[in-house]
């Protein structure tokens, strides 16, 4: 029997040795190129191997697939995959009651009841009655499909995952053809591994298609999609394109000065790859090196650009100061993790926003700018750079773990539909001054070395206005102070208006930055339906803030500023416009759920209604 | 034509700025010297760059007419190796003092000479702490009463040329700011060098740490008490050159030339060898005579160099970058 749904949720949880995000990407790819909607929510530990079995140690991957269009990973799984019991222990209560539990009972020993604290299975004590229960001996079966290859018992047990993904695309009705070619392309130098992941995969496509013990499965169709090309993109690839295309577009080289720090690393991964493009990529000794060398690079005429996440932005913080004193194209990205200090390094917070406006000494503004979808990354990667290109500044580029590692259909675009930012070096050595302004963007010229009769001088302390020469003068102080604060402050005038989603004037405003973008957006849908005069609007430039903020403030009773942080923009708003903002703040290490803010909202109405 | 044509002198090299030392600083001497040189190398002005870090030396690049970056303390060969892999063809110096180098920019020079970026760090060394009025530096000896340290430092000193050698710096040398003409060939050849150079100038800061070289760097005694390096030359010295170093065991002595000792059985310095530069960079007056001079020269290619290489190579491999299939790859479909 087929059933026909609009969207299903799948989560799938195991031992971080297990495989499960290798699992949810291959399922994610496959959905993807289906032509399904989808978002991801990778959620794994920081430890690279927790003890096995131990709860943590549990690496989950929850993708949500549909055929219409979907903004979040959805609230709660319909389906979740247990591959231990430490993953049903830590994964079960998400999963509401009547959802379905596949669960490898191989698994369920009692040295690894043990290890998950249950005093006794679950499997057989009657607790997992709320839920549709499937116990299959995933690890035996697939054992047994792999007889006669040379592989130890250990080895053979690491493809297991392919067997619960197996079972996974026959219950959605999904090709195996993709995972299939990527076996092929990962493990063509290793013949019994590709051989080995082959048979399970296809062992579990089979077990679900001749044993009875599912009844149904089930379809959902590919959703109507804009027209295009689309691939699947995670934020952190997406941001890495961007600024590769960014480089392209203003005609020079990208330099990128980087430390290790999850969750940015694998820009740093992905960028090193692009030798091609020219880009180069420094793998400094520390966050400070990382940040000197990116603007040692803007100096000399390339596009400097750094990154890290909270912990080694709080480093840079020193030469971000340098850089908006000295006038330099500079973005710094921030893939903001759970703070303080280490934190949760793998976890989803948005909490360095006043950390990258206001974490300087002396008044040092720096535009800010926050995608808030995965897709989004590439554009703002652009903005980013063709702001501090024509205004000559560091801006901040505000991402998270969230955006990072979740992924979302993207539709490419055309090269030629991309903005041209480029900016020429100043060369005429009659008119140069190092601190002579452009009048319409104040940005002073850019002067790089190399340039016959350019030579100046230029570096941390204040510059007196025009010349450059050191400058100990108060009104000078001033009038730089002031200049460097207006430069910033005028980029508003060069970005497109708030846009408000929903009625332009109503009840409750739901405002919003970032990555809780997708369960803004779905909660105002939703009360939509519901007939509420509740919009929605969200955020991506952070400093200046869109001209028309404030009148779109204005034009609601309510306004609710759901943030994972204890509301930092809402202090800016607040600041900004005095308008008494609500806040809804959840610093749970994971992204707010679509109900969380449907009720919030609801609950706000109520209040108003009931006065 | 182009103005480089015409040689260019001290003055061309001089900026408009007035130079804000303390009256009879070491670093006007270093200052002067460094001005004088830079017509030698026949590099044209505008690809000449000094960055400096914070620090009575990190002055230094607002007197310089060329260009030049004052940037933050202890940070300065992060911005060179930036600014070199974006430009390798630029002539990049860095200008830095003992605290600036060694204490809170430590981590930074380490990296910079094992990684071999192409720039020339000169190390003002004058043992304190000069803009901030006196403070103990990782160069003060052992015991030093200064301000920060009034019952004496506890901290062993650093030694900046071992420090330089065991990073890996293809170019170690130190000179005095006083001696001029040594000086002015050390710089010369640290400006000639392509790769991490390193040179420490002992330099005199009269104000809060005035003559804390002059025990050996004095006219009347430095001859005996200093050892002038050349490359495959006897290390002798002395008014009379009569002193030698000599190896017994793993240990340099000081020996009178004579009866027993002959030139045979001293020393000759071999720029080339990193473990006799290392020997080198331990001794220290009152012990030893302070070696000046190149310790240690050698050649591997250099930081820019390699990353050019593996861009040439990334693009002869898989040709330019096309922006529009770079966005196209991996698994795509259409919605029509």
């Amino acid at each position: 029997m087929v059933q026909e749904l609009d969207r299903v949720t799948i989560r799938f949880a195991g031992d971080s040795g297990d495989g499960m995000q290798l699992t949810g990407t291959q399922f994610t790819r496959t959905a993807a190129v289906y032509g399904n909607d989808i978002a991801t929510l990778p959620d794994y530990p920081a430890e690279i191997r927790a003890p096995a079995g131990s709860l943590p140690g549990v690496s989950g991957f929850q993708i949500s697939f549909s055929s219409s269009d979907i903004h979040t990973p959805g609230d709660a799984p319909d389906v979740l995959v247990a591959m231990n019991p430490a993953a049903l222990k830590t994964n079960v209560g998400d999963l509401p009651p009547g959802g379905a539990l596949i669960v490898n009972s191989d698994a369920f020993s009692s040295a690894n009841l043990a290890k998950a604290g249950y005093a006794s299975n679950p499997l057989t004590d009657g607790s997992l009655q709320a839920w549709t229960v499937f116990e299959i001996p995933i690890s035996a079966l697939n054992e047994r499909s792999l007889d006669g290859l040379d592989m130890t018992s250990k080895q053979k047990d690491l493809t297991k995952n392919f067997f619960a993904l197996g079972i996974m695309f026959w219950l959605y009705e999904r090709s195996m053809d993709p995972t299939l070619k990527w076996i092929t392309a990962k493990f063509g130098s290793k013949p019994v591994l590709a051989e080995a992941n082959t048979r399970a995969l296809k062992a579990g496509y089979a077990f679900g298609e001749t044993t009875e013990i599912f009844h149904t499965h089930y379809r959902v169709k590919p959703a109507n999609l804009p027209p295009g090309t689309y691939r699947n993109i995670t934020g952190n690839e997406a941001t890495a394109l961007g600024m590769v295309a960014a480089a392209q577009l203003a005609q020079r080289p990208l330099f990128y000065g980087s430390y290790p720090i999850t969750p940015a690393s694998d820009i740093l991964h992905q960028l090193s790859t692009y030798k091609h493009f020219g880009v180069k990529t420094f793998q400094a000794e520390d966050e400070i090196a990382a940040i000197g060398s990116a603007i040692g690079a803007s100096y000399g005429g390339a596009l400097g650009l750094t990154a890290s996440s909270g912990p080694g932005i709080a480093l840079k913080t020193e030469a971000m100061g340098l850089a908006v004193m000295v006038e330099l194209p500079l973005v710094v990205i921030d893939v903001q993790r759970a703070g303080p200090s280490t934190g949760m390094p793998t976890k989803i917070e948005q909490s360095d926003l006043l950390q990258v406006m206001y974490g300087r000494n002396g008044d040092a503004p720096m535009p800010v700018v926050a995608p808030a979808t995965p897709g989004e990354c590439f554009d703002y990667a652009v903005e980013a750079w063709r702001i501090a290109l024509k205004y000559m500044t560091p801006v901040a580029y505000l991402s998270d773990a969230f955006l990072a590692t979740g992924s979302e259909p993207w539709k490419v675009p055309a090269v030629a539909d991309l903005p041209s930012i480029a900016v020429d070096n100043w060369t005429d050595k009659d008119t140069f001054r190092p601190y002579l302004r452009d009048p319409e963007t104040l940005a002073r010229p850019w002067a790089v070395p190399g340039t016959p009769g350019l030579e100046h001088r230029i570096g941390g302390l204040e510059k007196a206005d025009i010349t450059g020469s050191i400058s100990y003068d108060p009104d000078n102080h001033h009038r730089m102070t002031m200049l460097r604060h207006e430069k910033v402050a005028n980029i508003a005038n060069d970005i497109p208006d708030l846009q408000v989603y929903g009625p332009s004037r109503g009840d409750v405003l739901v405002l919003g930055w970032g990555s809780t973008y997708g369960a803004l957006r779905s909660a105002v849908e939703r009360l939509h339906a519901d007939g509420k005069a509740v919009s929605h609007a969200q955020l991506r430039h952070l400093n200046p803030f869109p001209r028309n903020t404030g009148d779109v403030l204005g034009s609601f009773r309510r306004v609710l500023m759901p943030e994972v942080n204890m509301g930092q923009l809402r202090h800016l708003i607040r600041d900004r416009y005095l308008v008494d903002a609500i806040g809804l703040n959840k610093v749970r290490g994971k992204p707010f759920r679509i109900a969380e803010i449907e009720a919030a909202v609801r609950l706000l109405l109520d209040e108003d209604s009931s006065r | 034509m182009t103005d480089t044509l015409i040689p260019l002198t001290k003055k061309d090299f001089t900026s408009d700025q007035e130079v804000r030392w303390c009256p009879g600083c070491g670093d006007y001497s270093i200052l002067a010297q460094t001005q004088k040189t830079m017509p030698d190398f026949g590099v044209p002005r505008e690809n000449i760059v000094f960055i400096s870090g914070i620090g009575c030396s990190g002055r230094l690049p607002y007197y310089m007419n060329t260009y030049g970056f004052h940037t933050i303390h202890g940070r300065a060969p992060t911005l060179a190796t930036g600014l070199k892999a974006a430009r390798p063809e630029l002539m990049v110096w860095v200008i830095t003092g003992d605290g600036d180098a060694l204490s809170i920019g430590g981590n930074h020079v380490i990296h910079s000479m094992r990684r071999n970026v192409d720039i020339r760090l000169i190390m003002f060394n004058n043992r304190i702490y000069g803009l901030t009025k006196g403070q103990a530096s990782p160069t003060s000896e052992f015991g030093k009463k200064t301000k920060s340290t009034p019952s004496g430092t506890v901290d062993t000193p650093i030694m900046p040329l071992s420090v330089a050698l065991t990073a890996e710096a293809t170019f170690v040398a130190r000179s005095v700011d006083t001696q001029t003409e040594h000086l002015q060939e050390t710089l010369f050849a640290a400006g000639n060098h392509r790769g991490s150079a390193f040179v420490e100038v002992l330099q005199n800061c009269n104000i809060f740490n005035d003559g804390a070289w002059r025990s050996f760097t004095d006219k009347d005694v430095r001859d005996d008490r200093m050892l002038v390096l050349k490359h495959g030359q006897p290390m002798v010295f002395g008014k009379e050159h009569d002193k030698g170093i000599r190896l017994r065991g793993l240990q340099p002595e000081v020996v009178e030339l004579g009866d027993d000792v002959s030139m045979a059985d001293v020393l000759v310095h071999d720029e080339t060898d990193q473990a006799l530069a290392y020997l080198l960079s331990r001794m220290f007056y009152p012990d030893f005579p302070v070696p000046v001079g190149v310790l240690h020269r050698t050649s591997r290619p250099t930081h820019d160099q390699l990353v050019t290489a593996q861009i040439d190579d990334a693009i002869a491999k898989s040709g330019k970058g096309d922006l529009s299939k770079l966005l196209f790859s991996g698994e795509t479909w259409t919605v029509s």
